[in-house]
């Protein structure tokens, strides 16, 4: 499964929006479809697709952004090219998420809603994949990990960061 | 010659996956062409038996045989050991169904889960799935309701409101349009029971909801999934395209003349959209902010319609209901808590997975009969239960029944059935902190006692915690939580103070206040 899309930019990007939008806007309830759509495919939701939104839905700008501003799942500016969820709920707690999280942030030298310098990993807290019973879990794009300790998240993250500076060379 | 085809079951559910299901089916895939073997690989649910994940099984004449954990580099050995004739290994159970975990389990709705590919229809129907919905084709809408009351099923995402008498409110709700609305935001920590059933029975809830709609005379439902969920996202797209191909979803399902069509939504990350007015809030696309009640969802709910919104569990058990009968069902259980409750046993576990029992089974049983007592080894200091919103429990609970009322009556929650264990190295401080700034986090906002007072919860407890004036900063967290408990809107900032106001009742000195010998009684 891919990552996250390579997001288009400029013309290509607009036309997609108001696509996806019109493909969506007679859904009851539409609005939360249209943001995932964009957002999976483009892979943050900008700025410009919010008028773009309102207009076809006839609600304010400011209630779009409302609704993209509380859900915690979209964002608003690109992520790295991979994104690192860690649990931090109290299933995963009793069995070290904490020491995982302090560990994930030193490793990556960012904090949660950062990303690497290098631009290839943004770490996220989630709370609860359903993975209770073999803790600590993560998930890095869609692929679920459990048992996750220290030297895990390295094995698992390395590869990530090495193949994008192979990639840059 | 080639031999016979031997069918080999490697789950797809998401916790095998976590632990490396994919690479074990590419190494028995590799191994059996290397050696001339011809098998077939059932990607099966979980049986819910997490520590042995991934847990590959052999179809054998005496029944299914169990290995696992199995990695790839067990792959080569399994072969050589004859594992596809059932022998002996060193990761060899035995007969699945003897394991004492699964033997012991009272599995009604949880029947199929781990046994059949989830994404079969094939496999559903020849394992009593539908006849349920077969029966409720046959009778009134109001008798269908009636089977439901009389089972004593009770709204298991954790209010345990009878199921039965929120259908009655919607059909006798007057409107053209009805929905059903499956809250599928399973947020809580320490639970996987509705991602397993979407993952690994999905159509035992399409079957639940297309049941639903016929007793309330509603024709279109929706299943609001959490985002973090993709795998049961999947699963259920997949199963419900099948049952449109196959009319059991769509204007006329099975020539019954009955219409019901069915429809995925994704969350986006907030647990609050698990609270039901928030979650049609979402729904319809907005900000998921709690609504205030009355008037109910049964009455104005999504998009203003009546509305019969039920957990995933609730609708899921709705089946074997119609199929065995009401009786059947509330045979099971104790008191007024009838039937049964798929527990989940996680967190600090040595055998962590799904139970599913009736009523009136221990947490002692649970986590040491069939959890094996934790993880790490040390002692059990507290237990969740109940998920995030739930108290956290000390051994003297560990043998109250668990039931809605025995739980209710000394301020415990059980909830939707989750159990999270944590040993002796838990500090309840830091656990009490976090239920606060977990609220703090996924408040909607709309209510002052919940959007502040969890703030100012994780602030007065910093100030507990660094030693600073406990005895006077523990008072005004109680004060805090009072104001919590009896002035939000909703049950994230009304039950926000059952994990911090256990914590400090039960285990004061990890405040630095002095034990309470009472509470041990």
């Amino acid at each position: 499964m891919p990552e996250i899309a390579t997001p288009t930019d400029g013309a290509d990007r607009s036309a997609a929006i108001a696509a996806i939008v019109a493909a969506r806007q007679d859904m009851p309830g539409a609005l939360l479809p249209i943001l995932h759509e964009i957002q999976d495919t483009q892979g943050f939701i900008p700025d410009e697709a919010v008028p773009v939104i309102a207009g076809a839905l006839s609600l304010s700008r400011a209630e779009v952004h409302g609704v993209i501003t509380f859900y915690h799942h979209f964002r608003q500016h690109p992520a790295g090219r991979h994104v690192v969820q860690v649990c931090r709920a109290e299933a995963c707690q009793s069995v070290g998420a904490n020491a995982l999280v302090a560990h994930a942030k030193q490793a990556l030298g960012c904090d949660f809603h950062e990303t690497t310098a290098d631009g290839q990993v943004t770490l996220e807290p989630v709370y609860c994949l359903g993975q209770c019973a073999c803790g600590p879990a993560m998930m890095i794009g869609d692929q679920l990990h459990g048992y996750v300790d220290a030297k895990k998240f390295d094995a698992l993250v390395a590869p990530l960061r090495a193949a994008a500076k192979e990639g840059q060379q | 010659m080639s031999a016979a085809v031997t069918t080999i079951f490697v789950p797809r559910d998401s916790t095998a996956l976590a632990l490396g299901a994919e690479a074990v089916v590419k190494a028995i895939g590799q191994q059996a062409a290397a050696r001339g073997e011809s098998v077939q690989i059932v990607r099966n649910g979980s049986r819910g038996m997490f520590w042995l994940e991934p847990l590959v099984e052999v179809q054998t004449d005496a029944g299914r045989v169990a290995y696992g954990p199995v990695s790839p580099a067990d792959v080569a050995g399994l072969f050589d050991a004859g594992f596809l004739k059932g022998a002996d290994h060193a990761l060899a159970h035995g007969l699945t169904d003897e394991i004492p975990f699964l033997k012991k389990q009272e599995r009604l709705t949880f029947a199929r889960v781990g046994i059949t590919d989830p994404l079969s229809l094939e496999d559903y129907r020849a394992h009593e799935g539908y006849a349920g919905l077969e029966r409720a084709l046959t009778m009134a809408p109001a008798d269908i309701v009636q089977e439901v009351t009389d089972s004593g099923l009770r709204g298991r995402g954790g209010a345990a409101f009878p199921t039965g008498i929120k259908w009655k409110t919607v059909l006798g709700a007057q409107s053209p349009v009805k929905y059903i609305v499956c809250n599928a935001d399973e947020g809580d920590s320490g639970t996987f029971s509705d991602r397993m059933i979407m993952e690994d029975d999905p159509f035992v809830l399409i079957e639940g909801m297309t049941i639903a709609g016929l007793a309330v005379g509603a024709e279109q439902g929706y299943i609001y999934c959490r985002s973090e969920y993709p795998h049961a996202i999947a699963a259920l797209e997949d199963a419900i395209d099948t049952a449109v191909a196959t009319g059991w979803l769509g204007d006329d399902i099975r020539g019954s003349g009955k219409r019901f069509h069915l429809e995925v939504r994704k969350g986006a990350g907030a647990y609050v959209c698990g609270e039901e007015t928030a979650l049609l809030e979402s729904l319809e696309g907005r900000r998921g902010v709690v609504r205030a009640k009355p008037p109910l969802p049964a009455l104005e709910g999504l998009f203003g319609k009546p509305t019969v919104i039920n957990n995933v569990i609730s609708l899921a058990t709705v089946p074997i209901i119609l199929s065995r009968g009401a009786q059947f069902y509330r045979d099971f259980g104790m008191g007024r808590s009838r039937g049964t409750l798929p527990f989940q046993i996680a967190g600090n576990v040595k055998r962590g997975g799904l139970v599913e029992k009736a009523f009136g089974v221990t947490l002692r049983e649970l986590m040491f009969d069939y959890g094996g007592g934790t993880r790490s080894g040390r002692a059990i200091r507290a237990v969740q239960v109940g998920g995030p919103l739930g108290a956290y429990l000390p051994e003297s609970r560990f043998d109250v029944p668990m039931d809605y009322e025995a739980y209710a009556a000394f301020g415990g929650v059980v909830g939707h059935g989750g159990i999270v264990m944590f040993d002796e190295t838990v500090d309840m401080a830091q656990q009490a902190r976090y239920a606060m700034e977990f609220c703090a986090v996924e408040s909607c906002g709309k209510c002052t006692p919940c959007r502040i007072g969890s703030t100012r919860g994780v602030e007065t407890i910093d100030k507990i915690i660094a030693g600073d004036q406990p005895v006077k900063h523990v008072k005004l967290v109680r004060d805090l939580c009072d104001t919590m408990l009896y002035g939000s809107l909703c049950a994230m900032g009304g039950m926000t103070p059952y994990p911090v106001l256990s914590a400090l009742n039960e285990f004061p000195e990890d405040f630095g206040l002095a034990t309470n010998p009472a509470k041990a009684a």
